[in-house]
């Protein structure tokens, strides 16, 4: 039986595909066998964060509608033992996903994996509401500004009414709080909300904070999930939240800025 | 923060004014969030019925719905004009 996580966050922008492409790699680098879905119909990009956009044949839709079967369409990580993506198809329309054809698809899964990442698009539509619907777990991504941490609280409300856990009356969606794009220097110079203040109003467990880095954009650059680069602030950071995830106890790093010198802080360089 | 930063007056905190924007918005929202989707045009079709019989202004409606673990209590207060 796999877990089923999904990666949401209502607000687009914030590092949902990053995110997804981080974790899921971090959970099969951990000897989880594990697949990242992109439910982004229309929008495909996970396949151009996880490097493998060249090899898609086949997509989720395809699968739905039984013109392709996983075996066909899942596309195995050039890197990472027991790693798959499942890419989103690029041309229907979001009409194509139902919820019976995701159920059959996911519970097809589940007899092989270990985990199942649900790569959520931006919005609170249907696209959106069908990538959690199923969750056992949700990782909200946000960004320490106002408008993420507010869409963050909407996709929270949806996920405590509108997932099945919710509409079955079971166990709730456990959800996690990953903040992203944290910059402890502004945090210091009180431009940016500060992890506590985010926890705060949220009211989640937080299970990692991923400092603003260069090493992002360049992994995206090279489709190559940031995690992969250990060397980075934000890689390391990535590791800790997949250790959290997995029910470890890690002690935050990264979330205070730098000791400046004395001549940078003169110059305010 | 540089040197010439001790210097300006008024240093705002601009991340406190966020938090507490945040806190007032989602308290807010968190409140209708629990309440079901066609409670505004419940809302407003009462109302509608009570204009029929007293002259009365939207503002001298009250509704609230509560939520508590086994039951939802839905409270109309009107006020009639005397």
């Amino acid at each position: 039986m796999a877990k089923i996580i999904v990666v949401t966050s209502g607000k687009g922008g914030v590092g949902k595909t990053t995110t997804s492409a981080a974790i899921g790699t971090g959970l099969a680098l951990k000897g989880n066998k594990t697949v990242i879905i992109d439910f982004d119909v229309g929008l495909r990009n996970l396949d151009l964060i996880m490097g493998c956009e060249r090899r898609v044949v086949y997509d989720f839709v395809n699968v739905l509608n039984n013109e392709a079967n996983l075996t066909q369409t899942l596309i195995k990580d050039k890197r990472v033992e027991n790693l798959f993506v499942l890419p989103a198809s690029q041309t229907r329309d979001k009409d194509a996903l139902t919820l019976e054809g995701v159920e059959k698809v996911l519970n097809e899964l589940s007899e092989t994996f270990d985990f199942i990442i649900c790569d959520s698009p931006a919005g609170i539509e249907k696209g959106a509401q069908m990538a959690l619907y199923f969750a056992d777990e949700a990782i909200v991504v946000t960004n320490p500004e106002v408008s993420s941490v507010r869409d963050s609280d909407r996709i929270l409300g949806i996920l405590q009414s509108k997932s099945k856990r919710a509409e079955q009356g079971s166990e709730p969606v456990k959800e996690h709080l990953l903040l992203t794009r944290y910059n402890p220097a502004r945090v210091e110079e009180g431009e940016m909300l500060s992890v506590t203040d985010v926890e705060e109003i949220l009211a989640i467990p937080l299970m990692g904070v991923i400092p603003e880095s260069e090493a992002v954009l360049k992994a995206s650059n090279q489709g190559e999930p940031v995690i992969h680069n250990q060397d980075a602030d934000a890689g390391k950071a990535y590791s800790d939240a997949v250790d959290r995830l997995l029910g470890e106890t890690v002690e935050f790093r990264f979330l205070t800025a730098p000791k400046k010198g004395i001549l940078k802080r003169l110059i305010g360089a | 923060m540089s040197f010439i930063d001790y210097f300006r007056a008024n240093k705002t905190n601009s991340a406190s004014v966020a938090k507490e924007r945040l806190q007032i918005i989602v308290a807010h929202e968190r409140g209708k969030r629990n309440q079901p989707d066609y409670l505004p045009a419940m809302q407003q079709e009462i109302i509608d019925v009570i204009k029929k019989y007293v002259a009365i202004d939207d503002e001298q409606v009250h509704v609230t719905l509560e939520n508590t673990d086994n039951c939802s209590v839905f409270e109309l207060n009107v006020t009639l004009p005397g």
